[in-house]
């Protein structure tokens, strides 16, 4: 009888050790994707899982696609001339190229944060209420209340309360990109893209944007195309290596940058070329 | 004399010749104010601007004309403004700008703010005037000049939007923002300034234009002030080229005395411009 018991336990064990083990679910995937810029091909058959509410590091020299992959998941490619995508975007397993999905919603739902700080000439309340108001939201406390938690998750709060009211433009850089974040956040997306968000940045505004992100991710996914390898290895759970619009190599941060498999990876990452 | 001689000499030859250029402008239009001011200042008094027209110089006055021309500018303000900026967005922000159709309408337009001002004054005349059946009113003039300034303001309205940088549309797509909200809460409150600088400048022109306004019959004598759209109308530029064209001194006092005004309306109205660039161009810093 005891026996049983202990066998049941053992087993009960095993189940949860596996659930633990098990790979947290994917949000984002690319199935065999390749786009091109009129005759010239960005990407090159790449297949990627993102997963849930890690950072995902995408690293590569210049011109190597990750941007370009970057934003194929919000679908910012579409504005530009003669550019196409072959293959399957999943998000939460819906596909994003299809003629009836709405744009607008999918990109509430997956936000983005660019390079160079965009905040609107507006003033920092108006810049975080943005997304609300274009979805038609007209609630004066809500509004308030989402744009301070905004702020406050943007860690930017302390610094512009008293100054809610005042022009954006007139914040430091590093404050611009956090105003940018806040905008972002205030929408509550599920994924956030950010494309190099730091390399207009100083030091200090940097290495605040970077604590932020490890806090975030417990909420969001979050994508981060950046050309600074430290920084990749500081704050990513998952690093993928881009060249010439191929995946060289995916996987855990720690493994690429400490035992890459590929050559070209190990050469990148210690400085050798890019 | 070696060659460090002779580039130094150039340099300060040409920044004399480059003083007296200015000048010449200047003097010219210190000169010409001047004899105004002092042929017009002594005639200038709220009588002038409050009396009728008269056959008497000494008891005529510009209100008629003056009341013409805020009805003109307000009217025309109206037509243009929205017609001008609508035209300027859709070419800017919709039109494929490689297509050959919307470079055709590009220098079209360009062309167009270069057309003789009569020649808009013979379409008034035609459309307006005569195939609309609105005769010589306010509404035919005003739109008349509404057409004449229509292109400077699409130049405006497209130059403003350009200068909007291209990260603002990003971002406020990528909000997931329509192009319609993009254009309406972003691009435009970003470039007001410049629109309505290049609104204002055209107005300014309008409001001293003659020719077209001859054209399509608008009035030299009007006995009372417009009341309404469909009325006869005359303007402060023909008021005065109906004065300086008659014999007696008296109303050649008088036409300096209403170019006094109308140069006061033109400089309040470029003043605001300027104004108003200066203060979006110190908000917004990309």
């Amino acid at each position: 009888m005891t026996e049983i018991l202990e066998k049941e336990k053992g087993l009960l064990n095993i189940e949860k050790r596996m659930i633990e083990d098990n790979e947290p679910k994917n949000k984002l995937s690319a199935i065999d994707v390749s786009s091109y810029y009129g005759d010239f091909q960005a990407l090159k058959n790449i297949t990627m899982d993102i997963r849930t509410n890690h950072i995902t590091a995408l690293i590569g020299p210049s011109g190597c696609g990750k941007s370009t992959f970057l934003r194929i998941f919000n679908r910012m490619n579409d504005y530009i001339d003669g550019f196409r995508v072959e293959g399957k975007i999943l998000y939460d397993n819906k596909n994003l190229y299809t003629g009836n999905l709405a744009v607008e919603q999918l990109r509430k739902d997956i936000g983005m944060v660019f390079q160079k700080p965009n905040p609107f000439p507006k003033t920092v309340f108006e810049n975080v209420a943005f997304g609300l108001r274009i979805q038609g939201i007209k609630d004066k406390t809500f509004i308030e209340e989402r744009v301070v938690s905004s702020l406050k998750q943007a860690v930017l709060w302390d610094e512009v309360k008293d100054n809610l009211h005042k022009s954006a433009l007139s914040l430091s850089g590093g404050q611009q990109q956090r105003v940018c974040l806040a905008r972002t956040m205030a929408v509550e997306p599920s994924v956030i893209l950010m494309d190099e968000p730091t390399s207009a940045l100083d030091p200090i505004s940097t290495a605040k944007i970077e604590e932020l992100l490890k806090e975030l991710k417990k909420n969001y996914t979050i994508v981060i195309v950046t050309h600074n390898m430290q920084q990749a290895g500081r704050i990513s759970d998952y690093t993928s290596f881009f060249y010439m619009g191929e995946l060289i190599e995916y996987g855990k941060t720690h493994n690429i940058f400490t035992k890459p498999k590929e050559i070209r990876t190990e050469n990148y990452i210690t400085g050798r070329f890019g | 004399m070696n060659k460090l001689k002779i580039n130094r000499l150039k340099d300060s030859s040409f920044k004399i010749w480059g003083i007296i250029s200015t000048l010449i402008g200047l003097i010219l239009l210190v000169i010409f104010i001047g004899d105004i001011l002092d042929d017009g200042l002594k005639r200038l008094n709220w009588d002038f601007i409050t009396s009728l027209p008269s056959r008497k110089p000494e008891r005529a006055g510009i209100y008629t004309a003056l009341m013409g021309t805020l009805w003109i500018l307000i009217m025309t303000a109206i037509i243009a403004f929205p017609i001008g900026i609508a035209a300027g967005i859709y070419l800017e922000e919709y039109g494929n700008k490689k297509s050959f159709l919307s470079r055709l309408l590009e220098i079209n337009i360009s062309n167009l703010a270069g057309v003789p001002s009569i020649i808009y004054g013979l379409l008034g005349l035609e459309v307006f005037v005569r195939m609309l059946k609105m005769g010589p009113s306010l509404l035919a003039g005003s739109l008349t000049l509404a057409l004449l300034i229509l292109p400077i303001i699409v130049v405006a309205t497209r130059e403003s939007l350009k200068a909007v940088p291209d990260s603002i549309r990003e971002a406020s797509f990528g909000m997931g923002a329509t192009k319609w909200q993009t254009i309406w809460m972003n691009l435009l409150p970003a470039s007001m300034g410049g629109v309505l600088t290049g609104v204002i400048l055209a107005l300014s022109r309008a409001v001293g234009e003659t020719a077209p306004l001859i054209v399509i019959g608008a009035l030299a004598y009007v006995p009372f002030a417009p009341s309404g759209p469909m009325d006869e109308f005359s303007v402060l530029p023909m008021q005065i080229f109906n004065w300086v064209s008659r014999p007696q001194h008296g109303f050649v006092i008088n036409s300096a005395a209403a170019i006094i005004v109308l140069l006061t309306i033109t400089i309040i109205m470029n003043g605001i411009a300027v104004y108003l660039r200066n203060r979006w161009q110190r908000k917004i810093k990309w």
